[in-house]
């Protein structure tokens, strides 16, 4: 049976493309050594519209319109450039009513696009340009830790990884009590976050980053909203981070860590993503994204009982296994790292590697 | 390779959902088509390999596996027509796996052309992401802005009846086209035009530059007074395919197996209610529910007219995180016999969500899992009875028509732990009236039927009357105002070898009467105080019924379904009609 795959590796190289949503220029170079906030690529994605109807305004036909106005596609106008104009001792001008593009002329209007809004593509994770994809992006390929997650708010940054003040076990949780000003610029690292007050305080300091293993779904607004990036590992609910992200996570405190919060997309398979760059003299082949269950294989668990433990995968069971819930399911025996053995659902498996 | 499905023998049919892919054979056994088994794999259409010919494979290598049957070559590759003993002599496939399709829907007047185009997206995996029309307040440069932002996949138009207005389609269509024309070209929305059919030839000229694909159907308001939206409705399941074709791995190669008998899953359900609406001549309409992952989809036919929701907004999948939007963790607590925390059911919703895959293992999560399929279920059919046509007799305001029988498909039911919590999902959810029977497609099998149906009529007449779904339970609701516990109906069941069993029905029960698979048995009942039990008001019948899994159950807990405010009593209530289906 085909086996989800997430990536929780203590080495790896990693390759991804970013691509700008619109054809645009690549800023970056062929070998740049980029940062995750350095910007590779960039388009202009306009900013709004303003529809100047020449025809009513001159109370004449579109057809005879068109033939009045000035300017042409693409060309730029500033406030109160002539758009038209109906000849005679007495003039009526119609003007352009901002600066702008216009971008389409036909029917008696002008259509000008108004302002600019400049997206800057970052690079999102620490790493070497190895290819330019012309117009559109790059490719870049980091070596290091590499932890996915499950959600994340669209944002990216970097900064020194600090567990949270007091943090003992993975699933401690986050209180707002526990920030102040020593924290500021860090990427902290905590169990659980249920608290609102916590993510305000995390904002008001502000942090550079926040990675957590669960999250309650009440935050997600404000955790949306938040300045920084944050990164959710395992899911949601009041549950510890799964220990193998934890130990990797807890083991490279004080490090440089990057991290690229983008939304879970099953379709594109974009992830959170939690990078720490690491020195490797030779490129590891890239870990492998699909994978069929067998024995041996270290997985976690995604559903209740035992949700987020990790363990190996010793023994397909054959036929389907009876669970509490009632349903006959394919299953597995897992070996928890607390040495408890459980049977488990494949389909709530995810092969970590 | 046929010509035809109907000279052919084997049928494979391939159904891809958004979690699972199902490969389904028919062949002719003793001059008749049989269904023969099915394979799964997990659908591949998502990340890693965003391609949904590797889940086809698998399904088809499992198929393989159960019948010791070869139906792919060394390339994996599928062998048709037949030879020498392996391959298939046909293949039909379905799809619904995919995000929703983003849809802007347009029209002129809200409670006309905009209403019906509403009801065309309905009919498709599509998510209404925005509407417009010509009494909208917003500049037409606001809605150029809209529309950019939302970079729709999909733009519906309706408006004006044929020889109707056509300055204010043109209107609205120049700001369509103005917004598409400032789309990148990889990112132009498909456009599907069935409005004023004057226009129609212009639209397609000056609209067709700027789109990914032009698509002009018959007016869905051809008059004021009269809606027709099945013929736009099967070029918008063609428009669906296109933007799937484009954008989903694999799908072009299954469109090719396939010779073009791919269809979108519900559209090919949808196909077969209707189809056998019009063959059964019920009079008392048919009714198809499925609840998938990827969207809960309601097929109601009426003597071959069809009614089709398709909701992607209440798919029990990734759109799972979303459902708060349209429903209250009230309106899914009130469902739980157990005592489980608010924050649980939220989790779970989040959890579900991220994990479209997953199955509860345990006793809570079920009732979760159950509690949430009950609200998307009821929130479907709720959405529905406002599309189904007036003229349709129901048995009171706002409620559902009369159906018989009503086809179930989907996991959360069809696999649920017993058959009796299957069913109560089912009539507390639907909330049936009437006499009814509910049948359930353990296999996934109507959507193959659906597709293959077009071109061959025989295999879907032949897999229904050959026992191919299961009977889950015959079902009577009376429909009355008593009050609880009062006696609204007397009534005796005589079965085929005479044995005879009465009963009195009290306002506010739940009752079975065994009549297992195989037997048959009449059953006589006698309303009192103009109790409607299928009827009419207060008129005593007999209903001949088949035996099937659960037997006949009486329904008089009263329509609409109130359950009690009281935690504890209602989740006592709960747990006892589980029990009263055999728990």
């Amino acid at each position: 049976m085909l086996a989800p795959v997430v990536h929780i590796l203590p080495l790896t190289t990693i390759r991804r493309e970013r691509l700008l949503p619109v054809s645009g220029r690549v800023v970056a170079r062929l070998d740049q050594k980029v940062s995750p906030v350095d910007v590779v690529a960039d388009a202009n994605l306009g900013q709004h519209h303003i529809l100047v109807d020449v025809a009513r305004l001159l109370g004449i036909t579109p057809d005879k319109a068109d033939g009045l106005i000035q300017c042409k596609i693409g060309e730029r106008l500033t406030t109160n450039q002539l758009i038209a104009q109906i000849p005679g001792l007495i003039s009526h001008p119609v003007q352009s009513p901002n600066d702008g593009r216009v971008v389409a002329v036909g029917g008696g209007q002008v259509l000008m696009e108004i302002g600019d809004i400049i997206f800057e593509l970052r690079a999102s994770i620490p790493g070497i340009v190895t290819r330019l994809i012309p117009d559109r992006g790059v490719e870049i390929t980091a070596n290091g830790t590499l932890i996915q997650g499950v959600w994340g708010n669209d944002r990216v940054d970097l900064g020194l990884l600090l567990p949270a003040p007091q943090l003992n076990s993975p699933g401690d949780v986050l209180e707002a009590s526990q920030l102040d000003i020593s924290l500021r610029g860090a990427i902290l690292l905590a169990g659980h976050c249920s608290d609102p007050n916590t993510l305000q305080a995390a904002d008001e300091l502000p942090l550079r980053g926040l990675i957590l293993g669960s999250i309650s779904p009440d935050l997600l607004p404000l955790a949306t909203q938040a300045r920084f990036p944050i990164v959710v590992t395992d899911g949601f609910g009041n549950h510890p981070m799964n220990p193998m992200a934890y130990k990797l996570l807890i083991t490279n405190t004080k490090r440089e860590v990057a991290l690229n919060s983008a939304p879970y997309n099953h379709y594109s398979g974009t992830r959170p993503e939690i990078i720490i760059p690491l020195p490797l003299s030779q490129p590891l082949p890239q870990a492998r994204d699909t994978d069929v269950f067998s024995s041996g294989q270290q997985v976690r668990i995604c559903r209740n009982p035992n949700i987020f433990e990790v363990g190996t995968l010793t023994n397909l069971l054959s036929g389907l296994t009876v669970f509490p819930s009632g349903l006959s399911l394919p299953a597995a025996d897992v070996l928890l790292e607390s040495g408890q053995k459980v049977v488990v659902p494949l389909v709530n498996l995810e092969v970590l590697g | 390779m046929p010509s035809s499905l109907i000279d052919a023998d084997s049928v494979l049919a391939v159904d891809v959902g958004s979690c699972t892919t199902r490969a389904t054979l028919f062949d002719v056994v003793e001059s008749s088509y049989r269904f023969i088994a099915i394979g799964q794999s997990p659908t591949s259409a998502a990340a890693p390999f965003k391609d949904v010919g590797e889940g086809v494979v698998q399904a088809i290598e499992n198929l393989q596996e159960i019948t010791g049957r070869t139906f792919l070559n060394k390339d994996r590759c599928l062998i048709i027509p037949s030879q020498e003993g392996v391959g298939i002599d046909s293949f039909v496939a379905t799809i619904s796996a995919g995000p929703a399709v983003k849809t802007v829907i347009v029209g002129l007047l809200n409670d006309v052309s905009l209403q019906s185009v509403q009801r065309l997206a309905h009919s498709t995996y599509a998510s209404v992401m925005e509407s417009i029309g010509v009494n909208d307040r917003r500049k037409p440069e606001e809605l150029i802005d809209g529309i950019l932002r939302l970079e729709p996949d999909l733009i519906l138009i309706a408006g004006g009846t044929n020889g109707g207005a056509t300055r204010s389609v043109q209107k609205i269509i120049d700001i369509i086209g103005l917004a598409c024309y400032l789309m990148p070209a990889e990112k132009r929305p498909s456009v599907l035009f069935a409005g004023n059919q004057d226009v129609a030839k212009d639209v397609n000229a000056s609209l067709t530059p700027m789109t990914s694909s032009m698509h002009i159907s018959s007016n869905i308001r051809p008059s004021l007074d009269v809606e027709d939206i099945q013929p736009a409705s099967r070029e918008l399941a063609d428009v669906y395919l296109q933007i799937r074709r484009n954008h989903l791995g694999g799908v072009e190669e299954l469109y090719s197996w396939s010779e073009g008998n791919l269809l979108p899953t519900a559209y090919a359900q949808g196909r077969l209610i209707r189809f056998m609406s019009q063959a059964y001549k019920s009079n008392k309409n048919i009714l198809g529910v499925d609840i998938g992952a990827s969207a809960t989809t309601i097929a109601a036919g009426f003597n071959g007219e069809l009614t089709l929701g398709v909701y992607p907004q209440f798919g029990l999948g990734e759109g799972l995180s979303g459902l708060l939007r349209h429903t209250s963790l009230d309106d899914i607590m009130r469902w739980l016999p157990l005592d489980i925390p608010t924050n649980n059911v939220r989790d779970y919703l989040y959890q579900k969500s991220t994990y479209p895959e997953s199955m509860p293992a345990t006793l809570e999560d079920m009732a979760i899992e159950q509690a949430i399929t009950r609200q998307v279920l009821r929130l479907a059919i709720g959405a529905t009875i406002k599309d189904i046509p007036v003229t349709v007799r129901r048995p009171f305001a706002g409620g559902l028509p009369y159906f018989e029988p009503i086809l179930v498909g989907g996991s959360a039911i069809t696999n649920a732990p017993t058959m009796g919590q299957g069913l109560l999902m089912l009539l507390d959810s639907i909330q049936p009236v009437g006499i009814t029977t509910f049948i359930l497609d353990q296999n996934h099998l109507l959507p193959g039927l659906g597709a293959a149906a077009a071109n061959n009529p025989i295999l879907p007449v032949q897999i229904i009357e050959s026992g191919a779904f299961m009977g889950l339970a015959s079902v009577v609701v009376p429909v009355s105002n008593a009050r609880v516990g009062s006696t609204i109906l007397h009534g005796r069941l005589v079965t085929r070898d005479e044995n005879e069993t009465r009963f009195e029905i009290k306002q506010g029960t739940l009752d079975v009467l065994p009549l297992p698979s195989g037997q048959t048995g009449h059953l006589f009942l006698e309303p009192l105080h103009g109790v409607d039990a299928g009827f009419g008001p207060g008129r005593s019948g007999d209903v001949q019924f088949s035996g099937t899994q659960l037997g006949v159950v009486i329904d008089a807990r009263g329509r609409p379904l109130q359950l009690p405010s009281e935690n504890g009593r209602r989740r006592e209530l709960l747990k006892k009609w589980i029990w009263t289906l055999g728990g």
